[in-house]
């Protein structure tokens, strides 16, 4: 049987390469899957403590969560297209409307 | 106290029958039908004149002293003060009405001439616009010509005196779309109020002397302070008065404005500007006769003024061709004879002269008025003539009128002239020249006077042939007046004939009582010179009768001759005709110059008060609101922005930290998180 420390170590990996994906891309679309990639590995981490602990609670946890990531995706995906449609760019650090 | 008789109890609803139809036609003549109106005015004035006789009977009939007062209620409390004198004074203005022989006689004539005269003018006025409006006005003059008449003190006197100088000036001014009815009517209210303001002064200086204004008390007052005569507040106060009576009677100098009163219609001409007011003056002397005893020197000036006034304006009357302003200087010069009556101290002779004066310068007006309107509007007399047979009622009463006017004996006239001229020459305060000056303008009276008959019903027609056309008697309800009034113009003169002609002059002794003793001085010298009077009565008939026979030579026998002697006379003609030019004259002394002053002020207005005054204070302001606008600006404004600068000086460098990358945030999110969990796991 696989350790837990290596899915542990997997969903750390995939987590920080979502971070450093989500910190240093300028493109939303990639931002937007890097959030993914740390929703995944959050979801890794619920499913491995499920199964050591022996409780369905943490799989539920995961499926919500991969539910709640599809809602995300269609909601940042679309707020994303009326943005291109504003302003041409998928840019992030040129969509700083927030400033101020 | 006894209780008053019935009319004189009732004595204030006289003035007030006419003052309740006055305001009926003012407030709501418009709306109601020309019959009605006529009715009510009509009416109201023949209640005043019913109650005039009831008066008259009653105040017959009293016991004792003839003489009734009725105070209706205080009207003026002056309070206590002390008099020039130094007595302690409180009086009170009264609204109050006195009826004595004088003021009988007066409301007598006033409501009796003013019934007929309303009358009249349903004819006359029937087809002019504003009835309404003339009758209100007419009545409203009754109103205040009663008021004036029955004071019982010179304050509510003056009431009315102003009344009916209001009332002449929205008369004469009735066709105010005429550009010259509208100035006649100014230039009458002006005149008038110089003659009002000595009258005013004069009331101010009675109540102020003597403590009292009522003309019951100031007799008495005059004899408790033991005035002599002449004394000096005593003449200024007279001639104070005086020159009220000249402006209201029309005497020189201010005598401009009665020939341009003509320009209101004829009735107003008859009833205003002949019959009643401008004999107001004369009343108001003959009223304060206690004062004008005590001066002496006023008195020989009222003499002088009213015989100078009486030849000078008959003067004027002999060239003017325009049958109203013959009359209306014919007049004065009658007016002149009144005062000439008081100033000689016949005041009786005065007002009895009044009263016939109202008869039969009232009956010439309604005359003219008649002739006018068969006439279809024309006044000169020189496109008259030939009318005797085409408006016989009006061209005989017309010529009874001349005939009393004139003087000749029998009617009306001859009794109350001569009775002037012969206390003028006899009288205690009388003398040859102002006897003399009488009869040369009795002369001139006749010669007018025949002259205006001859040229407007006899010899030949010089209207045109349209007005020819229709040349028609005038209707029923103005020849029945013209008839009543010729009736006591012949008649009115029978009360008073004197004693050298077998009467017994029943009219002074009805006055006596008013006049006193006086009257009792002057019946005694009648006594002493009978036949020098008969002598000067048959002078001044054959002065009249001359002067009738001037004109009757100049304007039906030799109707050349006029001619002649204006071409001979042309400067002595023109000097008449243009009436001595007095009123260019006044135009330059006096009207030019208040329009030379009023310019000045104006300059005056314009330069110092809108220039220094109005202008300089909107600088003023302008200047502080600059001022504080700065202040705004800079202070409070500054104040305001100082402190949001303040405020985004600090906020600077937090609000670096917002840059609006996203990234940027998050990156500080993870840091932080980093750091926590270093605290954590490192502690």
């Amino acid at each position: 049987m696989i350790p837990t420390s290596n899915y542990l170590m997997l969903s750390a990996v995939l987590f920080t390469i979502g971070v450093i994906g989500v910190l240093t891309r300028r493109n939303i679309v990639i931002i937007l899957m890097s959030i993914e990639l740390i929703l995944n590995a959050v979801n890794i981490n619920l499913v491995v403590f499920s199964r050591q602990l022996g409780s369905v609670a943490g799989q539920v946890f995961a499926i919500f969560i991969i539910t709640d990531a599809a809602a995300e995706v269609v909601v940042g995906l679309g707020i994303l297209i009326a943005l291109f449609r504003n302003r041409e760019t998928v840019n992030a650090d040129e969509i700083d409307l927030l400033k101020w | 106290m006894n209780p008053l008789p019935f009319f004189i109890d009732k004595l204030w609803l006289i003035p007030l029958f006419p003052a309740a139809t006055a305001l009926l036609m003012l407030l709501s003549g418009r709306w109601l039908q020309n019959r009605l109106i006529s009715l009510l005015c009509c009416g109201s004035v023949f209640l005043s004149f019913l109650f005039s006789v009831g008066a008259f009977w009653q105040l017959l009939s009293l016991p004792g002293e003839r003489i009734a007062e009725k105070i209706l209620f205080d009207w003026i409390p002056a309070g206590s003060f002390l008099t020039s004198s130094g007595h302690l004074s409180s009086f009170t203005a009264q609204w109050g009405f006195l009826l004595d022989p004088l003021s009988a006689v007066m409301i007598l004539v006033v409501s009796g001439v003013g019934f007929i005269i309303h009358v009249y003018s349903i004819g006359y006025m029937g087809h002019e616009g504003g009835y309404y409006r003339f009758f209100g006005f007419l009545n409203l003059f009754m109103f205040s010509m009663l008021t004036l008449v029955l004071a019982n003190n010179i304050v509510l006197m003056f009431v009315g005196w102003e009344g009916v100088g209001l009332c002449s000036y929205l008369l004469i001014g009735f066709y105010f779309l005429r550009r010259s009815a509208a100035d006649a009517g100014k230039k009458a209210f002006i005149v008038n109020r110089i003659g009002d303001s000595g009258f005013l002064l004069g009331i101010f200086l009675i109540a102020t002397t003597l403590g009292t204004i009522n003309f019951r008390q100031i007799p008495l007052a005059l004899e408790e302070m033991h005035f002599s005569v002449g004394a000096p507040v005593i003449t200024a106060i007279t001639l104070l008065l005086f020159v009220g009576a000249i402006g209201k009677s029309a005497q020189l100098p201010l005598y401009v404005w009665l020939p341009d009163a003509m320009e209101g219609p004829t009735p107003v001409s008859a009833l205003i500007h002949a019959a009643t007011m401008v004999t107001a003056g004369v009343y108001m002397v003959a009223r304060n006769h206690a004062l004008y005893s005590l001066a002496p020197t006023t008195m020989h000036v009222v003499a002088v003024v009213g015989a100078l006034t009486a030849v000078y304006a008959a003067s004027m009357g002999l060239v003017q061709n325009d049958i109203k302003r013959v009359l209306a200087y014919s007049t004065i010069s009658q007016l002149g004879y009144m005062f000439l009556a008081c100033g000689v101290g016949a005041f009786a002779a005065g007002i009895f002269h009044l009263s016939t004066h109202a008869y039969f310068k009232a009956l010439l007006f309604l005359g003219s008025g008649s002739v006018i309107h068969a006439l279809g509007g024309e006044q000169d007399i020189r496109k008259m003539g030939g009318l005797w047979k085409k408006i016989p009622v009006t061209a005989k009463t017309f010529l009874v009128a001349a005939l009393a006017i004139a003087g000749i004996p029998g009617l009306s006239g001859f009794f109350s002239k001569d009775e002037i001229l012969w206390q003028s020459f006899a009288g205690p305060l009388g003398n040859r020249a102002l006897w003399a000056i009488g009869v040369l303008t009795a002369g001139m009276t006749g010669f007018y006077m025949f002259r205006l008959v001859f040229k407007t019903f006899f010899g030949q027609p010089r209207y045109s042939h349209e007005v020819d056309h229709h040349i028609h008697e005038s209707p029923r309800s103005m020849t029945i007046p013209l008839v009543i009034l010729a009736f006591l113009s012949v008649a009115g003169g029978w009360v008073g004939i004197p004693a050298v002609l077998g009467g017994s002059n029943r009219f002074e002794h009805f006055l006596q009582p008013v006049f006193g003793r006086r009257a009792d001085v002057v019946l005694a010298v009648n006594m002493h010179a009978h036949t020098q009077e008969i002598q000067l009565m048959i002078f001044s008939v054959l002065v009249a009768v001359l002067g009738i026979f001037l004109a009757y030579y100049f304007y039906l026998r030799r109707t050349d001759a006029p001619e002649k002697l204006v071409a001979r006379f042309s400067a002595g003609y023109r000097l008449l005709y243009r009436k001595y030019y007095v009123d260019e004259v006044y135009d330059v002394l006096f009207v030019n110059r208040f329009k030379d002053a009023g310019t000045a002020l104006a300059a005056f207005d314009l330069g110092v008060i809108d220039g220094w005054g109005v202008d300089g204070s909107s600088w003023l302001t302008r200047f502080t609101a600059s001022r504080s606008m700065w202040t705004d600006n800079w202070i409070v404004d500054g104040a305001v922005r100082a402190f949001g600068f303040f405020v985004r000086l600090l906020s600077y460098p937090v609000r670096m930290i917002q840059a609006g990358f996203v990234q940027g945030y998050a990156l500080s999110i993870v840091l932080g998180v980093l750091l926590l969990l270093g605290y954590y796991l490192l502690r």
